[in-house]
């Protein structure tokens, strides 16, 4: 029972490796006052990008790099959009997702047979650190995961102590609540922006990848299958922090895993089993973060709101 | 005031616009119906004037249902036909395409997914001189042929295997919605999986979509946690098998050969092969014999086979499916002859009887060993 936990959470971390990475980089844009709802078109070039490097170069360095580079590419075409020429930063992320996705499958059409070689997967696959991996119920979760997972961990505490406890850290709140008082401030506005939007594709490239060269493991077309949209969703769950991102990202994975553990094992009332529709454990994360979105207006806590220039184009004439 | 006058505009706009919008459908429809009423019946189309068009429900990719359709389709093309195809469209895309297709002078058309059933029956009544063909579909007239293969068949020698394979004496079976037709393969493979070892049982998960990778590897995965050692699944990609194989569980594919795929764990799988079946079908159409009548193709028209048994399978696997297969084709063997037991243990096939075709395309009850649900499922 306890290694079955284990091994649940195991399944669950992975799976929400790829939306951590992705709400982590839409965080840092989001942050700079940037709403990208091209997170689903990154993922699936940077998806793409990272297995066709892998599978040329058997490096994932290489191809974790490249994926995140493509996505950073995909972000610029919103960055020079949203920033430089002020369009409504809606339009031009949903543009973008289906830009790219389209992009991706057209590319990847003549990619569906191929797999990552051997040796590839045998370098990015669980790393098993004896002892500690047979601990019972966490030890198959922490111990024995890929290194994917391990640096989605990191790059989520570099984020926090980042924007927490930097100089930088603070003039991207600024900008992100309000520019005009940033570039008062004589922060450049315009650069954090490009920066931070540029972080966050490179981001969600990082995470598209985590589906090829990970969890799938191999290109398959519209392979993102709207967890790009779900990572949109977490950015709100985890009321813009980095820390909480973690949590909300698992959480996400692990409802993915309970959609079987609950066909296996109905609720059972009174002698009369009860299977929960898969639907419903669908919908789960969209109904949860609609609460949270509810909780959060309610609520008078200033560090829990949305920054305020969110989705706002800055006119530096009208200052 | 600004704000209201805005929305005032909004407003306008938005009425205009569906005016407009319910102008142009009313019209549409009015020359459809024109066009349909045309006094004209089905007559045979030479070789050289057949325009053919295939319709897939998903992505064709390198594997899986549509890509044995697809296979097909370029034996036709081969054989000097006029064919095209389109993939990856929804049921409810499906009229739309059609129709575009007819306009541009198709006139034989083979709608590959189940879903496009009422979309057929509507437009072969439209379209009365086009040749409709639709794959596991259960309504046929005129000019609406329904053709489909026993791939429960197939499914009892590949459950033979994997029976055969298994050590945990658990396989996992990843599936997409609780319709007749996979409960159909689900039975057939379980009845495989017990007649080698009735110890077995088959856990059933439900991905609730025809595609959706990553779901299908947490599904792989959650099978493997649980100690399957076999894994199977009746949809379009082997996504499921592929991340169980990280953990080490043996493979069996679903429609196509996953040999390529999944070298180390490939065990076998139940496959089309079409080439045949189409070249016949639209040769009925040149010389006027072709009929819309339910065509159930088994193992004895080749239309469904079992795979080459890889060298994974357990020893002696390949001969005693080989035997099976030749008994099924002898029809010595009936997989859904009696007596088999529900999975309360009820007994629903008497000795001595079998199901009736039309029992099996309704099937909606799982046989005994079948671990899983239908109603709660979805």
């Amino acid at each position: 029972m306890m290694n079955d936990i284990g091994l649940f959470l195991q399944t669950a971390i992975i799976m929400g490796t790829p939306m951590l990475y992705a709400t982590l980089g839409e965080i840092l844009a989001e942050r700079s006052g940037s709403l990208n709802l091209g997170v689903e078109g990154m993922m699936m070039t940077g998806a793409l990008a990272g297995f066709l490097v892998g599978t040329t170069t058997n490096s994932p360095l290489l191809a974790v790099l490249c994926a995140g580079l493509v996505g950073a590419m995909g972000s610029m075409i919103f960055a020079v959009l949203t920033v430089s020429l002020k369009a409504n930063q809606l339009v031009a992320g949903f543009v973008l997702t289906i830009f790219l996705s389209g992009l991706a499958n057209l590319i990847g059409s003549g990619y569906g047979n191929s797999t990552l070689p051997k040796t590839f997967t045998s370098k990015i696959s669980a790393i098993h650190i004896p002892g500690l991996s047979e601990i019972p119920l966490l030890g198959p979760a922490i111990f024995e995961q890929s290194i994917l997972v391990y640096l989605g961990i990191l790059t989520a505490v570099v984020l926090w102590l980042y924007m927490n406890k930097t100089r930088f850290g603070l003039s991207l709140r600024v900008v992100g609540e309000n520019p005009s008082f940033a570039d008062n401030a004589g922060i450049p506005v315009t650069l954090y922006k490009y920066v931070h939007i540029g972080a966050g594709g490179f981001l969600a490239g990082v995470g598209g990848s985590c589906l090829t060269l990970l969890i799938v493991p191999r290109w398959m077309e519209s392979i993102t299958a709207g967890m790009g949209w779900i990572s949109i969703a977490l950015v709100i769950f985890a009321l813009w922090s980095p820390a909480r991102a973690v949590f909300g990202a698992y959480f996400f994975g692990a409802l993915r895993g309970l959609v079987f553990k609950l066909q296996s094992a109905p609720i059972t009332i009174s002698g009369k089993a009860f299977y929960i529709p898969a639907q419903i454990l669908d919908l789960l994360p969209y109904l949860m973060t609609i609460l949270v979105l509810v909780l959060i207006t309610l609520g008078k806590r200033k560090e829990n709101r949305p920054p305020l220039w969110l989705c706002r184009p800055y006119f530096r004439e009208d200052r | 005031m600004k704000k209201f006058k805005f929305g005032a505009l909004l407003l306008a706009l938005v009425l205009a616009l569906s005016l407009a919008l319910s102008g142009c459908s009313s019209d549409d429809k009015d020359s459809g119906t024109d066009g349909g009423s045309d006094a004209a019946t089905l007559a045979p189309i030479a070789k050289e004037d057949q325009k053919i068009a295939f319709i897939y429900g998903s992505a064709v990719g390198e594997e899986g249902y549509s890509y044995a359709h697809d296979l097909g389709r370029a034996a036709l093309a081969e054989a000097g036909y006029d064919v095209t195809y389109v993939e990856g469209i929804e049921d409810a895309q499906f009229e739309k395409t059609v129709r575009d297709l007819i306009e541009q002078g198709y006139n034989v058309i083979f709608a590959t997914s189940y879903g496009y059933g009422t979309y057929c029956e509507k437009l072969a009544e439209e379209y009365p001189t086009v040749y409709f063909n639709h794959a596991t579909g259960d309504v046929y007239k005129d000019n609406l042929g329904v053709y489909m293969g026993r791939l429960y068949e197939s499914e009892y020698l590949a459950g033979m295997a994997a029976g055969l394979k298994t050590e945990s004496n658990k396989i996992g079976f990843v599936a997409s919605f609780p319709i007749p037709e996979v409960i159909t393969q689900i039975n057939g493979f379980t009845l495989g999986v017990r007649a080698v070892n009735p110890d077995a049982v088959v856990n059933v998960y439900w991905t609730g979509s025809w595609y959706d990778p990553q779901l299908e590897a947490t599904a792989g995965l959650e099978l493997a946690n649980t100690g399957n050692d076999v894994v199977m699944s009746y949809l379009d990609t082997m996504s499921a098998q592929i991340a169980a194989a990280e953990k080490g569980v043996w493979a069996i594919g679903c429609s196509t050969s996953g040999a390529e795929v999944l070298p180390d764990y490939y065990l076998t799988a139940p496959i089309f092969v079409w080439a045949e079946f189409y070249l016949s079908c639209v040769e009925s159409i040149a010389d006027g014999t072709w009929s819309p009548e339910r065509q159930f193709l088994g193992l004895d028209t080749g239309t469904v086979d079992i795979d080459t048994l890889t060298a994974n399978n357990a020893s002696g696997a390949a001969e005693q499916v080989a035997e099976a297969k030749q008994k099924i084709i002898d029809g010595d063997l009936v997989v859904f002859g009696g007596p088999i037991k529900d999975q309360s243990g009820e007994v629903r096939i008497a000795e001595g009887t079998a199901l009736t075709d039309a029992e099996i395309l309704t099937m909606d009850w799982f046989v005994e060993g079948v671990n899983g649900n239908i109603s709660g499922s979805n």
